[in-house]
């Protein structure tokens, strides 16, 4: 028997059908009280301002966690884009990583193409594009800063695709801590000094005052012909060293756990003698047969 | 509804968000006033509260944003582009009608994955200023229009201090007063105002700061 088959032209655009039917069996396996294993996110604290109108500051923290778990303790955050973008990243790892490195691929091969170092406005629209196509399904949200030919910008772009466009950002979970600091001490046309210490400052609130940052602080400065990355910029909380391995010797275990004479300062010193009187005294020979 | 919308798992599903934001456009005598209130929220947070939710479509056509950020500029930026290209084979500045289409036939297109409620407002040669509501893909010509979570709360406002015919002046009074009034009513909108004002003439964009905003017996 002759089967009639119609081909129907598939409909354009992603089908998130799965997606949906992914939640429903996590929903049923969660029920049964398993747990479905998780992409790395980076509890973050990143941030950027604008400086003097054609300067960016941008900073991160480098903790990067696995639910509960510190799962790396020194990783960077802030993002290459092209030689006057960056962009710092917040949300699932893989994500930030790989959005970036795809976006900046991108806009090699335009620069390429066009012969200019390319418009932070580019790298928003084709970010912003990305994420949106996706519809949050990529958990990406990042910081983006640089200066081109038309001056300083700096943007945020949130998973689910929308931006804005601001003279200071914050994002992840310690956003709020960080934007309390620049709520409190941005101006504008700010120096590049004074806008590089508001920026420790804000990461720092946001490492000692959110579980999801940690760790270092990075900082990136843009300028028209100059740029900075510095990594660390500054180390929020110094420890002791653990394992002091000099580069190419094998692993000793001579480190020290000591903190360092003088760190807990010493205001009063009191030494108090104990006089002591012997009562007794006695002697046994000691069993040597 | 305006909130920007984080992955699904972290707050809650899509349909969750609601309108939270006021936007007003007013036709006038030989032109339209648009308006906004400047609040984005997520959750709990204001993660923007300067935020300019007047977006040009073209020289003479803006619309105000209201529902999801994300899907709203999407929206958005999509018409702009179109309106550009239709302009260049045209040779002439677009009709409001023509960009109040392209957003209806998106917003009715996919109304069951987006939320967005976009006013489009502005001035062209054949019909003078315009106001248009894209509600659920419907397209409706009205002499003034209010959306978002802040809406609700001037209806009783507009219907009784809307006259037709009013001055530019009066006109640009008469929104920053019910944006005003909007503000202080509804916990999702505040910030400052943005106005702009459309004419044969010109185009003008315009800042309220909240202190600057009118006061009412609100204490």
């Amino acid at each position: 028997m002759a089967t009639l088959s119609v081909c129907q032209v598939p409909s354009s655009g992603f089908s998130f059908e799965n997606c949906r039917r992914n939640a429903l069996l996590e929903a049923e396996f969660v029920k049964q009280g398993h747990k479905l294993p998780v992409a790395k996110k980076t509890g973050t604290t990143i941030v950027g301002v604008v400086f003097k109108k054609n300067g960016i500051v941008l900073g991160a923290d480098t903790r990067a966690t696995e639910g509960m778990v510190v799962a790396d303790k020194n990783c960077s955050k802030i993002h290459y884009i092209s030689p006057n973008i960056y962009c710092c990243g917040a949300g699932t790892a893989a994500d930030t990583e790989m959005t970036t490195q795809l976006i900046s691929s991108n806009l090699e091969l335009h620069s390429l193409a066009t012969g200019r170092l390319p418009q932070v406005a580019t790298a928003n629209r084709m970010l912003k594009q990305m994420l949106f196509r996706y519809q949050g399904y990529i958990g990406a949200a990042l910081v983006l800063g640089g200066v081109d030919c038309t001056g300083a910008h700096l943007y945020s772009i949130y998973p689910h695709g929308s931006s804005d466009k601001l003279p200071y950002v914050t994002m992840g979970s310690g956003s709020l801590a960080a934007m309390a600091v620049f709520e409190d001490r941005y101006k504008p046309n700010m120096k590049e000094k004074e806008a590089k210490q508001l920026v420790r400052d804000a990461i720092a609130a946001g490492i000692f005052n959110d579980l999801g940052s940690g760790s270092n602080i990075d900082v990136c400065v843009i300028t028209k012909n100059k740029l900075d990355y510095i990594c660390p910029y500054d180390i929020a909380n110094k420890k002791g060293v653990r394992t002091a391995r000099p580069p190419g010797r094998p692993f000793k275990r001579s480190g020290s756990y000591k903190y360092k004479r003088n760190t807990t300062g010493v205001l009063t010193e009191t030494v108090t003698p104990l006089e002591l009187e012997v009562v007794e005294e006695s002697v046994q020979t000691m069993d040597t047969s | 509804i305006f909130k920007k919308s984080a992955p699904e798992r972290q707050y809650g599903v899509h349909g969750d968000l609601h309108p939270q934001t006021t936007i007003i456009a007013v036709e006038f005598n030989g032109g339209i006033v648009i308006g906004s209130d400047s609040r984005v929220s997520a959750g709990e947070a204001i993660v923007n509260r300067v935020m300019d939710k007047l977006s040009p479509l073209h020289e003479k056509i803006y619309c105000a944003l209201s529902g999801s950020a994300a899907d709203a500029q999407a929206i958005a930026d999509v018409v702009n582009y179109e309106l550009d290209l239709h302009c260049v084979e045209m040779g002439e500045l677009p009709l409001v009608v023509a960009a109040a289409n392209r957003v209806r036939k998106i917003s009715y297109k996919y109304k069951e994955e987006m939320m967005a409620n976009l006013i489009v407002a502005g001035w062209d040669r054949k019909k003078g200023g315009q106001v248009y509501g894209t509600l659920g893909g419907m397209l409706i010509q009205q002499l003034f229009v209010i959306g978002g979570s802040g809406s609700t709360y001037i209806y009783g406002y507009v219907d009784s201090a809307y006259k037709p015919g009013m001055t530019r002046e009066e006109c640009r009074q008469f929104v920053t007063n019910a944006l005003a009034l909007a503000m202080n009513r509804d916990g999702s909108s505040g910030g400052v105002a943005y106005l702009v004002t459309i004419d044969e003439k010109s185009t003008e964009e315009k800042v309220i700061l909240g202190n600057d905003l009118p006061k009412f017996y609100d204490e």
